[in-house]
């Protein structure tokens, strides 16, 4: 069982507030990822949720029963540190047997363990070498070996993969989500990479300056992100903002219009906006497309064509100032200084209210 | 040996001498003789007769005068080359000297004296080792109990400055408390008081917990020094954080951190204490002074300050004892100095 639930967490350092209010619920088997910019607050939650730091108000409970005043030491989880933090005046066999002769554990059992988790995670050529005398990614296998030997509750994982070169961590990733799927432990791991977070995780949790901004499914987050913050961090490139206007609104209906020649008419049950309101619009940049006429689509003027192969990243301003990008799936676009036409899908478009929430839902 | 030649005549000027060349040059060697000269000196003295120390000029190296058994005599003469009148030189030796007339004798033929000015002679040396300077002290003087007292004193002491300190060390540069830097600063603080100035109180402390008259005596009141606690807690700064808390995650007890995670790491660091505790203790010279009295307790730097009495210094004891006690400062040096430089290097460095 691997049940973390959170409860009303509050994290201070002196008067700095680091985390607000935190409620969250972690079920058994689950893979939770923490994602949210640097500072947000995320890896002080993990640490909190490790043991290694108090809260200063709130509750943790692991399996039901409250951890939150017991040590890092007897919550029964094992973390996954950034910098890996394997001790290197030790062999790999030592830094994996460490833990589990902490707790008296026999001889032969810690044996038998390690030489599961070599072969899991491919380390048996080099259990006698130091920390020193292996590649980045080596370190990070022994980082998880020493977590899986311990057979615990939960694995904490803190950015595991920032430090290794671009390749080596799309492998790790599918490594680490094949090993979750194997071991079918809880895993909270943090983030501060989307695309991490959406491949591997089974719900997302998006964080900013210590508060969840959103909790869901990989996919729900980026088709019905629940505000402004969460809709440009998920989803690569970032999703188009445009500033709107309101002028009609029905109980179902938002008809909108923003720079150049924008006019869309947006499904939204029960809003609260009025004719007049500001309004923020987001469309994302794959699903902009070209147009071969001006009727119904947008004016924009091409700042630059990044073309990649099967697809092409248009840089593109509309009426002045407001930039745009658009991921078409063509080869022959007009490149720099020349005017297009961009359709926008209606039914793709985001609408967030002038505090930042959503607005539309499909 | 090419390596070595091309490596020492090469020249910034390329072919030519360069200015900087010969000024480099100059500079190594004025630091050689600067640095080497007097150690030199002092071993080529440590071999040198009572006589021969006394001489002016001095020289670097021992001699010794050259001796001859001759017919007719117990004792072996000293031999002298001598011009003779007739502008040939001999090598005599010396049977008696009346004021400045010396009377003296061809070894092969030891019937015929001949009276010599001794302005015209000069003695017959070699280079040669007058160790009885080393042997004497070993039989008369209770060298190896003032080792003994010593290394145990400098053992004794290093071991538990190594201990105390870096257990300070820790507490100060891994845990967050009210007062953490004030300690720190009042304990880099009392660097400034040098040991002269406390040496009468500490004196009293000493004699009040019956210490007086004990090696313990010179041990225990040296072995919190504020250099080590102040060395090993920035190399301890250096220790990653994440290391102790994955510690602690693999059920490690703060005790089981400092002794198998930080102590180990922090070796470089310890080594250098080490090796300053060492040369501190092993040259201590007022305190063990103040606080032994029983001649059978003092150490080498104390019972070596026996040699020099009031009237008459045994310069050539003196000067041997000194080499003796300078053998193992080296060779500590000898064998940790590459923990020196890592060290050091490690401890001003992030």
């Amino acid at each position: 069982m691997g049940r973390i639930t959170l409860t009303d967490i509050d994290r201070a350092y002196g008067k700095i507030k680091i985390l607000h209010n935190i409620n969250l619920d972690v079920g058994d088997g689950e893979m939770l990822v923490l994602v949210g910019p640097s500072g947000c607050g995320k890896s002080t939650l993990l640490r909190l949720i490790a043991g290694l730091d108090r809260p200063t108000g709130g509750r943790i409970e692991i399996d039901g029963a409250d951890v939150t005043e017991v040590s890092a030491a007897r919550r029964g989880l094992a973390m996954v540190f950034q910098s890996y933090a394997l001790y290197p005046h030790m062999s790999v066999r030592q830094n994996l047997a460490f833990g589990l002769e902490n707790i008296r554990m026999a001889k032969a059992e810690i044996d038998a363990r390690i030489a599961e988790a070599a072969r899991m995670l491919d380390i048996a050529p080099y259990l006698d070498r130091r920390p020193g005398q292996l590649s980045g990614g080596q370190k990070q296998r022994v980082a998880i070996g020493r977590a899986v030997v311990r057979n615990p509750t939960a694995f904490l994982l803190d950015e595991p993969l920032s430090n290794l070169d671009a390749e080596l961590r799309i492998s790790t990733r599918a490594e680490l989500a094949a090993l979750h799927k194997r071991l079918a432990t809880t895993m909270i791991y943090v983030t501060h990479d989307q695309v991490e977070a959406m491949t591997l995780a089974d719900r997302i949790v998006v964080m900013r300056s210590g508060r969840i901004e959103q909790v869901g499914r990989p996919l729900d987050l980026y088709n019905a992100p629940a505000n402004l913050f969460v809709a440009g961090f998920i989803g690569a490139p970032r999703m188009n903002l445009l500033p709107v206007k309101v002028r009609s609104a029905s109980g179902t209906q938002v008809h909108v219009e923003g720079p150049g020649g924008l006019s869309a008419t947006i499904a939204a049950d029960g809003t609260a906006l009025r004719p007049g309101d500001e309004a923020t619009l987001g469309i994302r940049p794959h699903d902009i497309e070209l147009s071969d006429d001006s009727k119904g689509s947008v004016e924009a003027r091409v700042t630059l064509a990044e073309a990649l192969g099967p697809e092409t990243v248009v840089h593109a301003i509309i009426a002045g100032d407001n930039k745009l990008v658009a991921v078409l799936k063509r080869q022959d676009v007009q490149t720099q200084g020349q005017p297009i036409n961009l359709t926008l899908p209606t039914e793709r478009m985001h609408l967030f209210d002038c505090a930042g929430l959503r607005v539309a839902s499909r | 040996m090419s390596g070595v030649v091309s490596f020492l005549t090469r020249r910034r000027g390329g072919r030519f001498w360069h200015w900087t060349d010969i000024v480099s040059w100059l500079w190594l060697i004025g630091g050689l003789v600067v640095m080497f000269g007097p150690a030199i000196w002092l071993v080529g003295s440590s071999f040198k007769t009572p006589a021969q120390l006394a001489e002016f000029p001095p020289t670097i190296l021992p001699y010794v005068s050259q001796q001859a058994t001759v017919e007719g005599h117990d004792k072996p003469l000293t031999l002298y080359r001598v011009k003779l009148p007739d502008g040939s030189t001999k090598v005599l030796a010396e049977l008696r000297r009346i004021g400045t007339v010396a009377q003296m004798v061809d070894p092969k033929a030891p019937n015929d004296i001949v009276k010599v000015n001794i302005a015209s002679r000069e003695p017959v040396r070699e280079i040669g080792f007058a160790t009885e300077n080393y042997t004497e002290p070993f039989v008369h003087f209770d060298f190896l109990r003032y080792l003994r007292n010593s290394v145990f004193v400098t053992a004794m002491a290093t071991l538990i400055t190594l201990l105390t300190n870096s257990m300070a060390a820790f507490a100060l540069s891994k845990y967050r408390f009210r007062g953490r830097d004030l300690t720190m600063l009042l304990i880099v603080g009392t660097l400034m008081v040098p040991l002269s100035v406390i040496l009468v109180p500490l004196y009293s402390v000493v004699s009040a917990v019956g210490l007086l008259d004990s090696l313990w005596g010179v041990i225990l009141p040296t072995v919190a020094t504020p250099t080590g606690v102040f060395l090993l807690r920035q190399y301890m700064l250096t220790i990653p954080d994440e290391l102790l808390d994955a510690a602690r995650m693999d059920n490690a007890s703060e005790w089981q951190i400092y002794w198998r995670i930080v102590l180990p790491l922090a070796a470089p660091a310890l080594a250098v204490l080490a090796i300053f505790s060492v040369v501190w203790r092993w040259n201590d010279f007022l305190w063990p002074l103040v606080v032994l009295s029983r001649k059978e307790l003092y150490t080498l730097q104390v019972g070596l300050n026996t040699y020099a009495g009031q009237l008459n210094v045994q310069w050539h004891y003196i000067l041997a004892m000194t080499v003796v006690t300078m053998i193992p400062v080296v060779l500590v040096f000898v064998f940790l100095q590459r923990y020196i430089t890592s060290g050091i290097a490690g401890t001003g460095l992030k």
